[in-house]
């Protein structure tokens, strides 16, 4: 069943969706009236939240220096952590809409540079305090701050003046941006007391649990929060996030039952794990891209026919099945995929070609000494493994492409964004706007590849304000093509969500934006007996 | 001279070992990094060995991770051998402030956490064998040297060695003449295990990225490339195990041979 | 004062001051290491401004020297500070972690050692015979299997063909003497696998070289029953180098089973160190690092009182 109908499912049989409705939109996804209807009404008993149990999830990506600070948070684990105890403003729902949270209304004037978030009434945080506008523009200020040490320091910076009345929080922005909404869910930004400036990492939010137990890269333990506003989350009475980094520990821990979900299930052990009666594998296509990043300012990559003759050279297929093992799909060198609104899928795929890539390599000049590509286990999964595939097709095309292995420790400090030509990886942004003003405008902090193109930015800027659609598609299209044939991202493949759960778990619902259902998991799914 | 059939088992094996890594560019059937098959295929006639996490034929792995690890293993092993058996018969047989000089060095280096001194060294110190060899040497001298000089301490107060010493011998004929024959067995059963030590300690070291580069591979490092097909029976990564374990078992055999060897030299019974 | 008294005395006057000299190498180290907390901390989302911040908070931008004495200065006084990356208590965090490292490192040690010290007696005792064999055989291979495998081994093992155990092993405060013995079970086997034929092996060797002195073959003649030889007669002058190597692997047990502990998602020491050397948190490296430091330092003591006070010859020295 496409995961899809299984939330249309879910939705109808917890009543939120009138039977009228699913058979209708079940029909558009290709399913009978008459099918339909029956699945209702087996779903409905069997999709029934069941309350209670204790719910543990094994996770990849905690360490025990992490801290509940949110705007500290960067791997999966204090991710999830923060999601659990915590709720933004706003979240990225199935299909990438918006969903909301704290907020209940999210309006904009008609050039959208001023965005207006009405606050949710009887919100209560988990000291019993209530939720308030002003609590809003405190956190979101600690995050803007000079002082602030937040990672999502960039993404509020364009916002010029905030201000609550009442249970509005008005937000004016220096240009208009139609995005600003999903700028808004971005996991840092977990709305706390008071803006969380007193003890930023006290844990306490409004989200569906509360921590009652905290140890870091190692286990976070929760009980219900018992006034939470949302009666159709926070189905267990207790739930446990566990730090299990160790990918075939945290396998063996799901199919003996010590956990109830896990994130990353290595791809090459899929087709074994498919033999497992008690474990279904759940696959989300997101917006996650492994890449090789060449900067295009240091020699030889500054040369473009160096870079496409690199290009041309990686065999794409070849990556997604043994890297992803076919769990994912081949990239075309620029970081958008189908799983942004406004993709072009018309753009031609990128091939494999050594006779092309030769020819390049000879038009570039270059002198045959060796190309380094530098990399690191950590860079991402299977990152030494692709390195060495990339090298062995682009010898095969007379490129001297030699890998060099690099420690994992200090591998983001003092490789990434720093050599000529590297391994690393996007986790991908809910729009394409975030993904290209984060990492391709000539002036982003985080421009890794060091493209710089003036046109580029032009087009980047006006598509920001362009509130018609067709037109914001087309240029996001010139943008992908200019990426895709002068700039300096090779990216050989997008990888998907692949993720456990025990079949006792209910309540699951594919969501691309983020590992564990976007870091809902432990709210929204239940035990069933 | 009569060698034993176990003795001889070790000496043939070993000496393969190091003939197929000599030879490697002649016997592998396939380049090291060319990925031929599909991912993780068993045994067949094309791949004898089967292939590994992403298609390469495993064999041809084996054979080339062979010369670098043997080579390396052989090497840092040696060095750590001579180096810490020497300063510490040196230690116990001296005395006084060498023998506190070098025990406090040594315990300094041993009490540092070695993760912290690996990771410190091999990034401040540019990354190739020679380096690696050194590193790896040095640093598993210090347990020799505890060993060599425990051994060495409870021979120097020998009646032997103390009428060597009355005879005027010089330092280099106490130590080689008269301490090293005697403490020989404890050491080469030690040298045994160190070698053992010096493979498993490669493959940590290429694991945190600061061993063997690519495309070549020790079997520490290809049992770590392959490691998560062992829990569905894979036999990908029991491969370079199994040549890990067949040579640790080979080199001490000849070991314990020589032992035996060396025990019967000093004039004892049997042998 | 008595000789023995006065040579503990100044053994440990001696540990403490290498321990000194260990703050200042891992201090050193860690100060060489590429890249800063700050950097660790916001990796690949930082920005230079956010690196500026982090820095002036953390207090980074003060000077080595003032940061080295600073610290020393309140470790001296028992205050081990707050870690850098999440402001935690050190002493709070490490003491739960020291419990579990103790904890893990006792189960394997006690199994461990008189398993590893009776096999290679008997080994010994059977020079060269069927038992002798098969115990060397067997210790080698397990040996010389990466931990890391033999760990897998175990969980495929133990978990899934006979589900009898678990595979994640962390154990928390509140939990039950014999739900922590459970729990830490696989890891317990991997580690005594590792170390068993170190120490089976170095005993073995100790007593056949003890065994050519002309004593023994007096105390052959005397009749007695060869264990009874090994055991009376050679046992006690091959000690010295038994112990070497039984305080070489007991430390071992404490500071190095990193890779188990990834492995099993154990909660203790070595995952914390390598956690935070990897932040460039100095605090707590140098804190775990002394630890690691004094454990080493205080075996070490031991094992050569040991070696004193059962080789009559060192204990009165001429």
């Amino acid at each position: 069943m496409s995961s899809e109908l299984n939330h249309l499912l879910s939705l109808a049989s917890a009543g939120k969706m009138s039977r009228r409705d699913f058979v209708g939109r079940a029909g558009a996804l290709g399913v009978s009236t008459a099918v339909a209807g029956t699945m209702l009404s087996t779903a409905a008993f069997a999709d029934t939240p069941v309350k209670g149990g204790l719910l543990r999830a094994g996770m990849q990506g905690g360490e025990s220096t992490n801290t509940l600070d949110p705007a500290l948070a960067a791997s999966d684990v204090p991710f999830m952590i923060n999601s659990t105890w915590g709720e933004t403003l706003v979240d990225v729902e199935l299909n990438g809409t918006l969903g909301l949270r704290v907020a209940e209304e999210v309006s904009s004037n008609a050039d959208a540079t001023q965005w207006m978030f009405k606050i949710r009434k009887g919100v209560e945080y988990h000291n019993g305090a209530t939720l308030t506008a002003e609590d809003v523009v405190a956190t979101l200020k600690r995050h803007t701050d000079d002082k602030a040490q937040s990672g999502a320091q960039g993404i509020v910076k364009g916002i010029t003046d905030m201000k609550a009345e009442g249970d509005m929080v008005t937000l004016t922005l220096a240009a208009g941006n139609a995005d600003l909404p999903f700028l808004m869910a971005d996991y840092h930004l977990v709305i706390q007391p008071g803006g969380g400036v007193d003890n930023p990492a006290a844990g306490i939010g409004s989200g569906a649990y509360k921590i009652v137990e905290h140890e870091p890269g190692v286990r976070a333990a929760f009980e219900k929060h018992a006034n939470y506003w949302d009666s159709s989350r926070g189905h267990a009475d207790q739930v446990e996030i566990l730090t299990i980094n160790d990918n075939t520990a945290r396998t063996a821990a799901i199919q003996a039952g010590q956990i109830h979900l896990m994130n990353r299930i290595d791809p090459k052990i899929v087709e074994l794990l498919k033999g497992n009666t008690d474990v279904a594998i759940e696959r989300a296509a997101g917006p996650g891209h492994y890449v090789f990043i060449m900067r295009c300012n240091a020699a030889p990559f500054d040369n473009n026919d160096l870079r496409m003759a690199l290009k041309m050279s990686v065999n794409r297929q070849e990556m997604v099945d043994k890297i992803l093992g076919g769990m994912g799909s081949r990239g075309n060198d620029f970081p958008i995929n189908a799983a942004y609104p406004l993709f072009d899928d018309s753009i031609a795929q990128r091939e494999y070609d050594a006779a092309a890539a030769a020819d390049f390599y000879k038009k570039s000049g270059h002198d045959g000494s060796p190309i380094l590509l530098q990399v690191a286990p950590g860079a991402f999964p299977g990152a030494v493994e692709a390195a060495q595939l990339f090298q062995a097709s682009a010898n095969a095309a007379g490129i001297p492409l030699q890998v060099k292995l690099e420690p994992d420790d200090g591998y983001w400090s003092n490789v990434w964004n720093v050599s000529p030509f590297c391994a690393s990886y996007w986790g991908g942004r809910p729009v394409q706007d975030q993904m290209y003003s984060t990492a391709y405008l000539s002036t982003a902090e985080w421009n890794d590849t060091a493209f710089k193109d003036a046109h580029f930015d032009e087009v980047m800027i006006a598509a920001r304000g362009e509130l018609d659609q067709t037109k914001r598609k087309g240029m996001y299209s010139e943008m992908a093509n200019i990426l895709r044939d002068t700039g300096g991202l090779i990216c050989p493949m997008f990888n998907d969500w692949v993720e456990g759960r025990r079949n006792e778990v209910g309540g699951w619902i594919a969501n691309p934006a983020g590992t564990l259902m976007n870091g809902k998991a432990m709210s929204m799914c239940w035990l069933n007996a | 001279m009569r060698i034993p059939l176990s003795a001889l088992i070790g000496l043939v094996m070993t000496g393969l070992f190091v003939l197929s890594a000599l030879f490697a560019p002649w016997i592998a059937p396939y380049p090291i990094d060319a990925a031929v098959g599909q991912v993780w295929e068993g045994p067949s006639a094309q791949y004898w060995l089967g292939t590994d996490t992403i298609g390469r034929d495993i064999l041809s792995r084996l054979i080339y991770g062979g010369s670098v690890t043997i080579f390396v293993a052989l090497v840092s092993s040696l060095l750590s051998f001579g180096m810490g058996a020497f300063f510490g018969f040196l230690a116990a047989t001296r005395g006084g402030w060498i023998d506190t000089g070098l025990s406090r060095i040594v315990d300094l280096m041993m009490a540092v956490p070695s993760l912290i001194v690996a990771l410190v060294v091999l990034s401040v110190l540019p990354l190739n064998l020679t380096v690696l060899i050194l590193v790896m040497g040095v640093l598993d001298s210090t347990r020799v040297f505890r060993l060599s000089r425990a051994v060495a301490a409870d021979i120097a107060v020998m009646d032997y060695v103390e009428a060597a010493k009355l005879r005027g011998e010089g330092q280099g004929w106490i130590i080689f003449r008269e301490i090293l024959p005697n403490a020989m067995s404890p050491l080469v059963a030690e040298f045994g295990m160190r070698f053992i030590f010096a493979v498993l300690f490669i493959s940590t070291l290429s694991f945190l990225g600061l061993g063997i580069q690519p495309p070549l591979s020790d079997w520490g490092g290809m049992v770590r490339e392959n490691k998560d097909g062992l829990v569905y029976g894979k036999a990908a990564a029991l491969m370079p195990a199994l040549a890990i374990a067949v040579l640790a078992i080979s080199v001490n055999l000849v070991a314990d041979w020589i032992l035996q060897r060396t025990s019967s030299l000093k004039g004892g019974r049997g042998g | 004062m008595h000789p023995l008294i006065k040579l503990v005395a100044q053994r440990i006057a001696l540990g403490l001051i290498l321990l000194l000299a260990v703050s200042v190498v891992i201090f050193l180290g860690v100060e060489m290491l590429p890249g800063d907390t700050a950097q660790a901390i916001l990796g690949q989302s930082a920005t230079a401004e956010s690196l500026a911040n982090l820095r002036e908070s953390l207090g980074l931008n003060q000077s080595a020297t003032t940061r080295y004495f600073n610290w020393l200065g309140h470790a001296l006084q028992g205050d081990l500070g707050k870690a850098l990356t999440n402001q935690q208590d050190i002493a709070h965090a490490i003491g739960q972690r020291l419990g579990n490292t103790l904890f893990l490192a006792a189960c394997a040690g006690i199994i461990a050692v008189p398993m590893a010290i009776t096999l290679g007696l008997i080994a010994a005792r059977y020079n060269g015979r069927w038992p002798d064999k098969a115990i060397s055989g067997v210790t080698l291979a397990m040996i010389s299997l990466p931990e890391f495998v033999a760990a897998y081994f175990v969980i495929f093992l133990l978990t899934q063909v006979i589900p009898i155990l678990q595979p994640v092993s962390m154990v928390f405060p509140g939990m039950g003497l014999f739900e922590k013995l459970h729990a830490v079970a696989l890891p317990v086997i991997v580690l005594v696998m590792v170390v068993l034929a170190h120490m089976m092996r170095m005993t073995r060797a100790a007593i056949l070289n003890v065994m050519q002195s002309a004593y023994i073959e007096t105390a052959e003649l005397k009749g007695l029953s060869p264990m009874q030889v090994i055991w009376r007669h050679a046992m006690p002058n091959a000690v010295a180098p038994i112990i070497s190597v039984v305080v070489i692997n007991l430390a071992y047990l404490v500071v190095g089973v990193v890779v188990v502990e990834v492995v099993f998602s154990y909660n203790a020491l070595g995952q914390y160190l390598v956690d935070h050397v990897a932040k460039r948190d100095l605090p707590v490296v140098q804190a775990v690092g002394i630890i690691f430091a004094a454990v080493y330092i205080g075996l070490n003591i031991l094992a050569d009182l040991i070696g004193i006070i059962a080789n009559p010859r060192l204990r009165h020295p001429k």
